[in-house]
């Protein structure tokens, strides 16, 4: 119990040191992260525009993936990607394994179907009416999308943020894909999992403390997003 | 040149139910008209037929400038217009939900800004320009839906009962905007509406809809402009 406490005060003193080994793992995780999301939110929005706006054939099986893929198991990912980018695999000659960028090409497989089905029922909850009142307004198809997709932006700005919470929480894709290399792939969970094997619970614990805080931080804007978008059911 | 409007044999059904079945009639340009009817008789189906956001299943709608058809381009539908019973408001200011019409017609900024505050102020919206337009009730909601149409100074305004559910002052500043509409004589308003009052006070024309169709017993209620 004494080390367990003991272990939260040494942590808690690395986070407001402002530890060099800290600092670097964070701003690495933020950037792997923070790239892969909006790579991943660059190409679903579109596709969830695609699916909410457009009837064309095929379109329910393209949502059928999306959903299951929604619970892709992170280790499938990061074996996906390791065969992909290993020296024998297809994209070997890239020789991008065990680099941060392989780590951003696992996040965006892992984020890409979450904030593309989020997205897309944002968009298709957004009341028909809209699109009339768009439309009679003068727009051209291609601004009625536009505006139907603004009006679906707080449920996208959700879907980014639950597309984050998934990517800063996994561990097993980029540990495969990134080797966990110390000072250059090693991120805030790759850290913990390590850091834990080797009974080293100060830096696991700081790191710990702060996916937490990441977390709740997360939650408090998806709510204020969420309680933003509730607007029209509520009047 | 102002346009008319021709309807010629309109059918639409709904699901196997007809809506409008061999409607067709012809409207003036710079003339106020009231539509009345049942409800479920098919006015607000046949407003949106006219508004070409809707395609009929059978018949055509035709737009005259003088003798010569206009074609159903993005300009037609851009000189005409439908204030829909809800009225669709976005979820934003009021200010952006009026600007819409004039940003999606690639207007300048000032301009936008000038038109939007003049549209606001004669609606009397000016005061909660700022304001998000999902928060206004009911009876300003539809103020906004007309300034949202005027500002786009349609030549054809079409107005599915504008003052349905709302409280008799908001209803009497939107009898006065179309009064306005009227007097000024630029633009065709048609009105949908269960009131009959409210249809003499300001329509020229006077149509009754029933079973999908305009009944033969139009009737003039006053001299067009």
């Amino acid at each position: 119990m004494n080390s367990f406490f003991e272990g939260i005060s040494k942590a808690v003193a690395l986070i407001f040191n402002l530890d060099a080994e800290l600092l670097q793992i964070i701003l690495l995780s933020l950037r792997v992260s923070g790239s892969a999301l909006m790579i991943a939110t660059i190409l679903a929005v579109p596709t969830a525009g695609l699916l909410g706006l457009k009837r064309f054939h095929g379109r329910g099986a393209v949502i059928s993936v999306l959903n299951t893929f929604m619970g892709l198991p992170p280790v499938v990912v990061g074996l996906f990607v390791y065969l992909l980018l290993s020296r024998s695999g297809p994209m070997g000659f890239l020789a991008l394994l065990y680099s941060p960028t392989a780590m951003i090409i696992a996040q965006i497989i892992l984020s890409y179907p979450i904030v593309a089905s989020l997205c897309h029922t944002a968009i298709v909850s957004v009341d028909p009416i809209v699109k009339q009142a768009s439309m009679v307004l003068g727009a051209t198809p291609f601004q009625v999308s536009l505006t139907v997709i603004n009006e679906a932006r707080y449920g996208i700005m959700s879907a980014v943020i639950a597309g984050f919470g998934r990517v800063t929480a996994e561990v097993g894709a980029v540990m495969m894909v990134g080797g966990n290399i110390a000072g250059f792939t090693r991120v805030m969970t790759t850290t913990i999992a390590l850091e834990t094997d080797k009974g080293n619970f100060e830096l696991a614990l700081a790191l710990g403390i702060i996916l937490l805080a990441l977390s709740l931080a997360i939650n408090l804007v998806l709510r204020v997003v969420q309680k933003k978008g509730n607007l029209r059911a509520e009047t | 040149m102002s346009l008319r409007l021709k309807a010629a044999g309109l059918y639409k059904s709904y699901n196997g139910k007809t809506v409008i079945a061999d409607c067709s009639f012809v409207l003036q340009e710079g003339r106020t008209y009231a539509l009345m009817g049942p409800n479920g008789c098919g006015k607000s189906t046949l407003l949106r037929i006219c508004a070409l956001i809707e395609e009929p299943d059978q018949g055509e709608i035709t737009y005259l400038s003088g003798d010569v058809a206009v074609q159903k381009d993005m300009a037609l539908r851009r000189r005409i217009t439908l204030v829909l019973p809800r009225i669709g408001a976005f979820n934003t200011s009021v200010f952006k939900n009026v600007a819409y019409g004039l940003q999606v017609r690639g207007l300048p900024r000032d301009a936008i800004r000038n038109k939007v505050l003049e549209a606001l102020d004669m609606v009397g919206l000016g005061h909660k320009k700022g304001q998000n337009a999902l928060t206004l009730s009911s009876g300003e909601t539809q103020r906004l839906g007309i300034a949202r149409a005027m500002v786009i100074e349609p030549e054809i305004l079409f107005l599915d009962e504008p003052t349905a559910s709302i409280d008799r002052k908001n209803s009497e500043i939107i009898e006065g905007i179309i009064q306005g509409m009227k007097k000024e004589g630029r633009s065709m308003v048609v009105i949908t509406t269960h009131d009959m009052t409210q249809a003499e006070r300001l329509a020229d024309v006077l149509m009754v809809m029933d079973e999908g169709k305009i009944k033969e017993n139009l009737r003039r209620v006053s001299e067009a402009p």
